[in-house]
């Protein structure tokens, strides 16, 4: 993963209050059950901020999270 | 890599080598369909395609279909072919005759209508069919390199570890690849919306960036425009089920397969490419329509990689299958041929495009991937309002 992306994916199912590593060491307590696969925010991001994955943005934020959130198409949209 | 990448195969009258040697017998209109089935029983050594087109659609649409079919005919892993028409369709045997070199390889005709009905059509289609058969038989083979390889890549069925694991153990495979003076052709224009800005940045000259920008900018502005608001979710639902949220997600995932080298050319829908290295092909997302394209552009063989699980193939062309998860691979086996998925559990990534690199020599060499094995062949043309 790139260091400016503000999710990850993860790669088992996550329960509330379970803690993630990330590849660089990096921990992140997940607040919501995540399904493996699905992305978790590593910072807040307010309502249309950027998320990026690989770097690069993948679509704008359609409410704020907080860490620990459950990202998908529910709180992230694309441009159009 | 330093290991021999060379393999046997059937050189063709332009030079290029096939890695299989097969007898094609094609409809070129789809009331030959019946015919093509027909003697496919009769003779399952031959590789039969019918299709839903010849007739009935607007010029640009046939334009297409002449190139697809003439692509398909002159793929170097094609032998000979017995072409089948009906006899008063706009796409004929005679057409299609006209665009395809002469003093080529075997090429036959025969037309319903003049053969006297089905029947005796296919008993027509098939003697000639022997004839190449036993032709193609004493065919000597020749040695290739990977110079002669032309290699198209493809995602079906994406996840949200595509992107991790399956796509840049292709791209690994595809820098190796590159880097011995072969060919790869990065496709589905569709899965390259919301990754312009990286792919830009690998573009080989000016040309190369004002013909990708404008092409990706198209296939937006079409999604937009057929899609309204809901654009960005141009997704399966089984994308969006494994966790994919946008289509700037899938396609950061799928433009890995391509690697990192300079893309040299972009190609139009099944044109082949004139320069080695990697290149990038107009097709759609829709993967049948897709690998058709690669295959018409002269692709010897394509790397397929997938996350949900994908059996398809093509008839004249090995597609080797890529699983992004060990679950994936585990659960279909018979149907994926390396399991990229061992990325998660701390195999690296350049291990895996080794691997690929790998299975993609053994079927230069003449090894039958899962594809072949179980017969998969799926065979679609794009047209003026290709699917997405």
């Amino acid at each position: 993963m790139d260091v400016r992306d503000n999710v990850a994916v993860v790669t088992t199912d996550v329960k509330v209050g379970e803690t993630v590593v990330l590849d660089d060491g990096t921990k992140v307590k997940v607040v919501e059950k995540i399904p493996r696969g699905g992305k978790v925010a590593l910072a807040p991001i307010a309502r249309a901020e950027p998320v990026l994955r690989y770097g690069t943005e993948i679509g704008l934020a359609t409410q704020a999270m907080t860490t620990g959130q459950h990202v998908h198409t529910h709180n992230l949209g694309g441009k159009g | 890599m330093s290991k021999d990448f060379s393999f046997e195969g059937w050189q063709r009258p332009d030079g290029r080598i096939g890695i299989r040697n097969h007898c094609l017998v094609l409809a070129t209109v789809v009331c030959a369909s019946g015919v093509i089935r027909e003697v496919a029983r009769r003779l399952p050594a031959v590789v039969g395609v019918e299709h839903a087109h010849g007739c009935g659609r607007p010029p640009p649409d046939l334009g297409l279909q002449i190139k697809t079919l003439a692509g398909l005919v002159e793929n170097p892993n094609v032998g000979g072919t017995v072409l089948v028409g009906l006899g008063c369709e706009p796409l004929s045997v005679g057409l299609l005759q006209s665009v395809l070199p002469k003093n080529g390889k075997p090429l036959r005709s025969v037309v319903v209508q003049e053969a006297g009905g089905s029947r005796k059509a296919a008993d027509r289609v098939e003697a000639l069919a022997r004839e190449i058969l036993s032709g193609l038989e004493e065919m000597h083979c020749h040695r290739g390199t990977a110079r002669d390889l032309v290699v198209g890549l493809e995602c079906g069925g994406s996840d949200t570890f595509s992107g991790i694991t399956a796509n840049p153990a292709v791209g690994k495979a595809v820098d190796w690849l590159v880097a011995m003076g072969g060919t790869a052709i990065l496709s589905e224009t569709t899965e390259m919306i919301g990754a312009l800005g990286p792919l830009l940045r690998r573009a080989g000259d000016e040309e190369v960036a004002a013909r990708l920008e404008a092409m990706v900018n198209r296939q937006e502005a079409r999604t937009l425009e057929v899609m309204g608001p809901l654009a960005h979710l141009v997704l399966a639902p089984g994308n969006i089920e494994s966790g994919l949220s946008t289509i700037a997600e899938k396609s950061l995932g799928c433009i890995a397969k391509g690697g990192s080298s300079p893309v040299r050319e972009v190609l139009d829908y099944a044109q082949r490419p004139s320069r080695r290295g990697l290149v990038v092909m107009n097709t759609p997302g829709y993967d049948a329509e897709s690998i058709t394209g690669l295959a018409a552009g002269g692709a010897q063989a394509i790397i397929f990689t997938t996350g949900r699980g994908t059996p398809v193939g093509f008839p004249v062309v090995p597609v080797i299958k890529v699983s992004s998860t060990s679950e994936l691979y585990e659960a279909m086996s018979d149907d994926i041929d390396v399991d990229a998925g061992s990325v998660l559990s701390g195999t690296t990534v350049a291990h895996v495009g080794e691997e690929i690199l790998g299975v993609l020599l053994r079927a230069a060499r003449g090894e039958r991937i899962k594809a072949e094995l179980n017969e998969q062949a799926v065979f679609a043309i794009a047209q003026t309002h290709e699917a997405f």
